[in-house]
């Protein structure tokens, strides 16, 4: 896989002519982390939507750029908040679901090597609901994995999972969409202190660049600048606008 | 447990009816016993056998055309914006035509044979299955869609590996209505012109004043509704189980 480009996303969008948010400009970090931090409604997912060339509902005036120059929308690979698994199909089936979906060969082996990345080697055969809510987010991982996309859009894909869960969950995916130009959206100041190579915070003002911690992404949840950040990233959300 | 609830409920309805005709006296040409009725459907076990083989063919063939054009109506509509915009209407516009009042036209086109029967057992069930199906198709969870794009899917791939598995619960549904009015197509048929059949056979006897025959065969009716009914949901729920979450 090429390693991930830096995007540009620059813009504004309006929702029947009122605004939905200002003009919003966002660097992301190319084959880093970059996190989006607010809390709900502001347009985060509008933002993430319009780079993965989604129909928002909105009116977007604004651009999506690529430091290559290349398009961006068919070079991602998007993971949400649901883990979108098809309850008729096995695991190691909704894996292979993009090579179905485009009617290519399934790569049988990849999926299985992908599984087994996510620790979850003996369970391809089973149905998504023999499987915990973690489980199931992890075979989320490995079915975007499958997709060996530089460009990963994740959409609080880690937020409804207990809190244990969740940071094994913030450490995996970490390890393994290493290399590629990551955009997390987030409403979890701490999620964002621990994995952020760049860190935004949207509120209704705009979107504004904060300092991450000092160390390497992912730190420790109990490091003290991460507790810091943590603390400060959650005051600049409630101070609003 | 449920088959004792129902064995309860049949034998006090049965209680209700004898008790009706004893206590009235009414004649037995109006409402026979059921003990009479009994008899003549033990009596009369070839000839009903007979003729519930004919509504039976009728029924299945019925089914199985009717569910068949219901499906691929359902899947041009849910593929194609040009076939919502002409087709649909007329679909809709036909289903304000009564079918019953079709009857009389599918025999006078179709003969007195299986056919008509056929045909009006088809019209009753082709909107239904088409409608729940359509249904299912167009209300595919948006976040399936939403992945698949992302995923740079086809068009023909969506169909058939999301939104066609996603809508089989819906033509679950539509097919266990399809069952319920399948056998009411193929007897409404069969009183406007026939010679074979349970609703032949009704009118047959009623005719002749062979009530008791007559609420034998309406019995007999009921019976195989209940059978295809019970069947159909079995077959939806053990098809379609696997499609859905906990199945």
């Amino acid at each position: 896989m090429t390693p991930g480009p830096a995007l540009r996303f620059d813009g504004t969008a309006r929702i029947e002519g009122r605004a939905l948010f200002g003009d919003i400009a966002l660097d992301l970090a190319p084959g880093d982390w970059t996190c989006l931090l607010g809390v709900s409604g502001v347009g985060k997912t509008t933002i993430l939507r319009v780079i993965a060339g989604l129909e928002t509902g909105v009116d977007f005036a604004g651009q999506v750029a690529a430091s290559d120059g290349a398009p961006v929308s068919d070079r991602v690979a998007y993971m949400a908040q649901q883990d979108l698994l098809l309850p008729w199909a096995t695991v190691e089936d909704n894996v292979l679901l993009g090579a179905r979906l485009r009617g290519e060969a399934p790569d049988r082996a990849r999926a299985a090597a992908l599984l087994a990345d996510v620790g979850l080697a003996a369970h391809g055969q089973k149905k998504p609901f023999a499987l915990s809510g973690g489980q199931r987010q992890r075979v989320a991982l490995a079915r975007t994995l499958m997709e060996d996309r530089s460009v990963i859009l994740l959409d609080e894909p880690f937020s409804a999972l207990d809190a244990r869960t969740r940071a094994e969950m913030q450490e995996l995916a970490y390890a393994l969409l290493k290399g590629r130009t990551v955009l997390l959206v987030t409403h979890d100041p701490g999620e964002a202190a621990r994995l952020g190579a760049r860190i935004y915070v949207m509120t209704e003002g705009g979107a504004e660049a904060v300092a991450p911690p000092p160390s390497k992404a992912p730190r420790a949840v109990d490091d003290g600048e991460v507790l810091a950040s943590q603390a400060a990233l959650l005051q600049r959300l409630r101070a609003g606008p | 447990m449920r088959w004792l609830g129902g064995v309860v409920a049949a034998a006090l309805a049965l209680g209700i009816w004898q008790a009706i005709v004893s206590l009235t006296d009414v004649p037995r040409f109006i409402l026979p016993s059921p003990a009479l009725v009994f008899e003549a459907w033990v009596t009369n076990r070839a000839l009903l056998a007979e003729h519930t083989l004919v509504t039976a063919i009728e029924i299945a063939l019925g089914l199985l055309i009717g569910a068949g054009l219901g499906v691929l109506t359902a899947l041009s509509l849910a593929s194609s914006e040009f076939a919502r915009v002409t087709v649909r209407p007329i679909l809709v516009f036909t289903q304000a035509l009564p079918v019953f009042a079709l009857a009389p036209i599918l025999t006078l086109w179709l003969g007195f044979g299986l056919g008509s029967k056929v045909a009006m057992a088809v019209l009753i069930i082709y909107f239904p299955v088409t409608s729940a199906f359509f249904d299912g198709l167009m209300r595919t969870p948006k976040g399936y869609l939403d992945l698949a794009q992302t995923m740079g899917a086809g068009k023909w791939q969506t169909l058939w590996r999301i939104r066609v598995p996603a809508a089989l619960p819906s033509l679950g549904s539509g097919l266990r209505l399809a069952a319920v009015y399948a056998p009411i197509g193929a007897v409404i048929g069969e009183w406007v012109g026939a010679s074979r059949g349970l609703g032949y056979l009704m009118l047959l006897a009623n005719g002749r004043a062979k009530t008791d025959l007559m609420f034998a065969a309406l019995f007999t009716l009921g019976l195989l509704s209940i059978v295809l009914y019970v069947a159909m949901n079995r077959l939806t729920i053990y098809w379609l189980g696997r499609h859905t979450p906990g199945g």
